[in-house]
């Protein structure tokens, strides 16, 4: 009967995940809902983690892209659709890790970027141009928190999860460095980027569908110079998750963009005014 | 007192005979696990601590209400939407038939237990108020050729007679869920005979005899001691009062009941997760279903409550069944 064999199955593993080093991911306060039930679940690979079938992780990419398409504001299926989708992209991400010196040390030291790790002070003291400063600039412009990133649920390899949160917690740093605001026409330009320097499909599909979003004005910058420049840089910038930005806080901003190989913008954005509404 | 200890013995035999009958025949059905789950109840509770089962995980009898009030509590707001969108609405048909088979008539009081978001309730005062519709249309057809001695005695009936007025109780644990269901009450705008009160099945807040019908659609399958459920429930009622379940069943056939697993399994937490932002609720969910009670042995526990003329209806292949008992 079917529910003996899963019984049996969760058994098994159970057993081999005893073994199995404890996920470096949960440190920080949990936001979801049902955190009490992840911590119970004798399965999981980490803490929030949730076993899929293939055919379960096929209907959530084809349900949280219809949704995240009808709701933008969903950025919990934006990041389903990226966990479900990605895991070549991981792979690929993962084996350049490892390559490179500084992103080897990420995936040793694992480093997570939460409030309640960040030193915002010392960043606010830190001289106009240094990086750390630019980001608490970003934070503070945009009325964002680094803390409201979603847990990786469905990577069913426990490293790659971790990729996959870096690579989620480095968005913000991407804005920083590439001086993009958080309102639609910013969002999209970083989704080029990072379409072309990860590789991650779900950025492939923001950045194609993204654009379907954008006000007429912003559609012409985004074709004429925001968009070739994006996808230029992606494409020959140092891979964004090799980069250790936590022991770079007091590096200059333009020395930063040198040494990934990054050009400064071609045009500045207007920062979003109140809503996002008034950009629609 | 001796009424639970001859219950308690009871269990035991039946526990004790079903163990020979699962070694003897090495037949595995559902059920067993249920008869395993009860049968390692017995044991755990000799041992000290009582635990019991949360969807496939094993808790202590004492975080079962705690994590099923959690559970409600996140997927409240989508409640509705999640019904009809893992049904494909078939939900509507089997407590429209809960109702057509209940068929009360104007006057009768209703429980509802773990009533949630009120929609057997709606479909119950809604009913009556068609039964009393029809019953007016039947006097006035009647009424068209009177002698004056039947116009007379209806006049003094009227001014006699008060309507007898039905009402319906919503019960639930959760106030999220009641929370919700009061607002569909407001925005349909059914406010008499109405009334949401919490409480636990387990426990109710009510006197003896006080209901005409009790209903639970859904909702057994999450408390703890059913059995405490059963007998609260025969308290309430009054003599020739009805007991009334709807709950997700055992099905019997066996490609019905893999296409079954399959959708419950691959589907609906994919589709809890993608409506309501919620995996876990809705595992819970399917897991639930599979540790209750089969058809035949919930209907042996409603005897065991007390009930007489206790019988079932497989609605849907058996996916639903709807439990039906009387107290006399």
């Amino acid at each position: 009967m079917w529910p003996t064999s899963v019984r049996r199955l969760f058994c098994l593993y159970q057993r081999r995940c005893k073994f199995l080093p404890a996920g470096p991911c949960s440190k920080g306060p949990h936001r979801s809902s049902s955190s009490d039930f992840s911590q119970t679940t004798h399965d999981a690979l980490y803490p929030g983690h949730i076993p899929t079938t293939l055919l379960q992780k096929s209907l959530l990419a084809v349900g949280s892209g219809v949704t995240a398409l009808q709701n933008p504001y969903r950025h919990d299926m934006v990041a389903v659709l990226g966990e479900t989708t990605g895991h070549l992209a991981l792979v690929q991400l993962r084996e350049s890790m490892r390559n490179d010196p500084e992103g080897f040390s990420i995936l040793m030291e694992r480093p997570r970027i939460r409030l309640s790790t960040l030193d915002l002070n010392k960043m606010s003291l830190m001289p106009d141009g240094s990086f750390g400063r630019e980001y608490l600039c970003f934070l503070d412009d945009n009325h964002v928190t680094p803390d409201s990133r979603a847990d990786v649920k469905f990577v069913d390899d426990e490293e790659l999860a971790y990729v996959m949160q870096r690579y989620r917690e480095v968005h913000d740093f991407l804005h920083t460095l590439l001086g993009m605001p958080t309102n639609m026409l910013g969002e999209v330009a970083v989704k080029i980027f990072e379409a072309a320097n990860t590789g991650l499909p779900m950025c492939v599909l923001g950045a194609v569908l993204g654009p379907l979003r954008l006000k007429t004005s912003h559609l012409q910058t985004l074709f004429k110079t925001l968009g070739p420049w994006a996808l230029q840089n992606g494409r020959k910038a140092r891979c964004v998750l090799n980069v250790f930005y936590e022991r770079r806080w007091e590096q200059n901003v333009e020395e930063l963009r040198e040494e990934l190989n990054i050009d400064p913008p071609p045009v500045t954005v207007a920062k979003r005014s109140t809503h996002r509404a008034a950009e629609h | 007192m001796a009424a639970s200890i001859k219950l308690f013995a009871r269990r035991i035999l039946r526990d004790f005979s079903r163990n020979v009958y699962v070694s003897a025949s090495g037949v595995s059905t559902g059920s067993t696990h249920c008869r395993a789950a009860q049968s390692c109840r017995c044991l755990s509770h000799e041992a000290g601590d009582r635990s019991t089962h949360f969807g496939f995980e094993t808790v202590l009898e004492e975080e079962k209400a705690k994590k099923v009030y959690q559970v409600f509590e996140n997927v409240a707001q989508k409640y509705d939407v999640m019904n009809d969108a893992m049904s494909l609405g078939i939900h509507r048909l089997w407590k429209d038939v809960l109702l057509h088979a209940m068929n009360p008539q104007p006057g009768a009081r209703l429980l509802d237990v773990a009533g949630g978001t009120g929609d057997i309730a709606f479909r119950f005062l809604e009913y009556i108020k068609s039964q009393e519709e029809k019953m007016r249309r039947r006097e006035a057809r009647a009424m068209q050729t009177p002698s004056w001695q039947e116009i007379s005695t209806k006049y003094s009936e009227e001014q006699g007679a008060e309507p007898q007025e039905s009402r319906a109780v919503v019960c639930d644990i959760n106030k999220e869920m009641l929370k919700v269901g009061k607002q569909k009450g407001d925005s349909m705008g059914i406010t008499s005979g109405l009334s949401w009160v919490v409480g636990d099945a387990e426990e109710l807040p009510f006197g003896d005899d006080e209901f005409d019908i009790y209903t639970i659609a859904f909702g057994i399958r999450n408390v703890t001691h059913i059995e405490q459920a059963l007998q609260e429930a025969q308290r309430v009622l009054k003599p020739g009062g009805r007991f009334m379940c709807l709950e997700f069943s055992k099905v019997s056939n066996p490609i019905l009941s893999k296409i079954y697993d399959t959708y419950s399994f691959q589907v609906i937490p994919v589709l809890g997760e993608v409506i309501a932002g919620d995996w876990k609720s809705y595992q819970y969910l399917v897991e639930s279903i599979r540790r209750f009670p089969d058809q035949g042995d919930f209907q042996t526990m409603i005897e065991d409550a007390g009930f007489y003329c206790v019988n079932y209806h497989n609605l849907t292949g058996g996916i639903v069944a709807l439990h039906s008992g009387f107290k006399l």
